[in-house]
């Protein structure tokens, strides 16, 4: 993993002890909340509806044992013995003081972590595939380059006050687990023909109101060339995107009005004039990153396929939860495990600091020391071997983190919606909960199989519901929340957006209404293999829409 | 009827609070300053100006409130969830301190 340097450490250390001050002179009333508010949110302190919330930045999703012990002492200690884990791979505390904030940032710089870039209309967190160094299908670890680029970017003057915010999302794999064609930039990290690494480019690409599906402006870009032609596309977007519309102004609607063509010609005029300037990649550089990403060293382990098979016959639930949470590794003998923080009935994406205690006590003993967050709202063990999979399991089993819904239609991503969210309109969590437990038999979860359903409470669309193979979004409507469904997202490498299914429905109404979708789909899927989204894109809307409202008037 | 209070969150922790009728900043929406005509908005809408720079609270705001009884019911969600706290987690915020009935 990535371990600070001097210039980190002091750069750190220094934002802490600004912000420090200027707490200070906010409680002293020496700053008003016009002249604080935007220093805080810089420093990732927003304010809720009970409390102040703070958003501390895990780069690229990953944490070490040392530092997820962090995250569970300080919500022990300034909250309320929970975290939120959310769909930027960042975490959230719900109810620290002001008061009590530097003393929080000063302890997240003890483990290098801070809450920089969480907020604001400046690069954000970037994110990679929560499987990164790990997955078997990856051409390369996106993790150097997400690295790259947050040192790049971290406190970039020229990029600090961009028309809105701006994320940027990496993977290394075709297939697509950051969702990297709804961020501003997507770079998806591949070999060209002469067998050397590159990234296909997208820009454009969001969600929230106006969702879009990102542009690719360039097929394949030499590794040296990251910072410059990033570089490019920020100028134009910075130069270009809209000042004078907060709904317009994120990049995809620059790309929508400028043309792919157009924009994709300026961005191109742009790099001419940096490609070989100081902020072209020596390869010793890449390297000097890329060294602290070096695949741990895992000794082979055979002997745990034969005691799989054992415990798989033993004992069936530890079976399923291995077909489900585990996922291939480079290394045959060890597996990628997807700690599932959705039990049935329970808030996605939180975890109690004994959790966060109990995930860095497996991570050291059993992976390497490693920890990712997923934007699934889910944490990964990226190098378990296989000959361990039953201890880690009974672990996890301890404190209710072994549930075995990886990619089910119970995991389920959801914001924190109306029950925290100053922006929300309508709630999430409990329409979460409520589809959870109506769909909490296993068997029937299995039957289902692939299904990822996403809820937002507002139309920022945090919960990515967009995106959705099933999308909720909740709003508020003459005074009662409603909720929308659309059909047919996917975030994945063949990108859509879904498709609104028609009138929405109250809070008493949805859950039977995700069901009858879910029904409709059993029955005209062709047969088990055929998944909800194939099912959906061979068949459209129509049967789906069908179902809804003919069954909702014939109940009227 | 809905008649209006002034709330807003307190600047050291953040928590919901309520304008008292004594000017003190409340805890809980009970006991809050209630304006029932417009002369009396207009005054919340002043001790709003106000109170923003007594730098005691920020992001203050007039709701929408129901008298019923003796308490007082906001008439957004927003603000019963405000006032209550998550209604995923009836053991935290003020509905933690103080059993009340669900904000849905």
């Amino acid at each position: 993993m990535y371990r600070y340097d001097e210039f980190d450490h002091a750069f750190v250390s220094a934002r802490v002890e600004q912000f420090k001050d200027q707490v200070e002179r906010r409680l002293a009333g020496e700053l008003t909340e016009d002249q604080f508010r935007p220093l805080r949110l810089m420093n990732g302190v927003y304010l809720q509806l009970h409390a102040y919330m703070l958003r501390v930045a895990i780069p690229y999703g990953t944490l070490s044992a040392r530092q997820m012990r962090k995250l569970a002492h300080i919500a022990r200690t300034y909250d309320r013995g929970y975290g939120h884990f959310t769909t930027r791979q960042n975490l959230q505390y719900n109810w620290p003081a002001l008061k009590d904030m530097p003393k929080v940032l000063d302890e997240l710089a003890e483990v290098e972590m801070h809450a920089l870039q969480t907020s604001g209309n400046c690069i954000r967190n970037v994110t990679a595939d929560h499987f990164a160094g790990a997955a078997a299908d990856e051409v390369a670890d996106p993790r150097p380059y997400a690295e790259i680029l947050r040192q790049w970017s971290s406190m970039h003057p020229e990029f600090s006050y961009l028309p809105r915010k701006f994320k940027i999302a990496v993977t290394g794999a075709e297939r697509d687990r950051a969702a990297i064609q709804v961020h501003d930039i997507g770079l998806h990290l591949k070999r060209n023909e002469a067998g050397e690494i590159g990234f296909a480019v997208y820009v454009g690409g969001g969600q929230g109101r106006t969702p879009m599906v990102a542009k690719k402006i360039r097929d394949f870009l030499p590794v040296e060339d990251l910072l410059t032609y990033t570089t490019a596309i920020m100028r134009v977007y910075n130069l270009n995107g809209r000042r004078d519309n907060k709904y317009k102004a994120r990049i995809k609607i620059l790309v929508h009005e400028t043309g792919t063509e157009e924009l994709t010609r300026q961005v191109e005029t742009e790099w001419l004039a940096l490609k070989n300037s100081d902020l072209k990649l020596p390869q010793t550089d890449v390297d000097a990153i890329d060294s602290y990403f070096r695949p741990p060293h895992l000794p082979l382990r055979p002997e745990g396929w034969s005691a799989l098979a054992g415990a798989r016959k033993a004992d069936h639930a530890f079976a399923a939860w291995v077909d489900q949470n585990v996922t291939p590794h480079k290394n045959p003998d060890y597996g990628v495990v997807t700690i599932s923080l959705k039990p049935i009935g329970g808030i996605p994406g939180d975890a109690t600091d004994a959790q966060m205690d109990l995930v860095a006590d497996i991570a050291e003993q059993f992976s390497q020391d490693e920890i990712r967050v997923s934007h699934e709202q889910n944490l990964i063990l990226p190098h378990v071997a296989i000959a361990d999979l039953r201890i880690v399991y009974d672990l996890l089993l301890t404190d209710g983190l072994a549930t075995a819904n990886a990619g089910l239609i119970t995991d389920i991503i959801a914001c924190p919606g109306l029950d925290y969210c100053a922006l929300a309109t309508a709630r999430s969590i409990p329409v979460a909960q409520r589809i959870s437990e109506r769909f909490a038999d296993p068997a029937r979860q299995a039957d289902i199989g692939e299904l990822k359903l996403k809820i937002s409470g507002c139309i920022n669309a945090c919960g990515h519901h967009h995106v959705g193979h099933i999308g909720i979004l909740g709003v508020e409507k003459k005074g009662e929340e409603l909720y929308q469904i659309s059909l047919g997202g996917s975030g994945d490498e063949v990108c859509t957006i879904g498709d609104i299914t028609g009138r929405g429905f109250s809070s008493e109404e949805i859950v039977d209404a995700i069901e009858t979708i879910v029904d409709r789909y059993l029955e005209v899927r062709t047969d088990k293999e055929e998944t909800f989204l194939a099912a959906y894109r061979r068949l459209g809307a129509a049967p789906f829409k069908d179902a809804l409202y003919s069954e909702a008037a014939n109940a009227a | 009827m809905s008649v209006k209070v002034l709330t807003a969150n307190r600047l050291t922790d953040g928590e919901a609070v309520w304008l008292g009728a004594n000017g003190d900043w409340l805890d809980q929406i009970d006991g809050a300053l209630v304006a029932r005509h417009a002369e009396a908005a207009a005054a919340l809408e002043e001790a709003g100006k106000a109170a923003i720079k007594s730098n005691l609270v920020i992001d203050v705001n007039v709701i929408d409130v129901e008298e019923r009884g003796e308490h007082l019911y906001p008439v957004r969600l927003r603000e019963r969830i405000r006032q209550l706290g998550p209604t995923v987690r009836l053991d935290l915020g003020k509905q933690a301190d103080k059993p009340a009935a669900n904000a849905a």
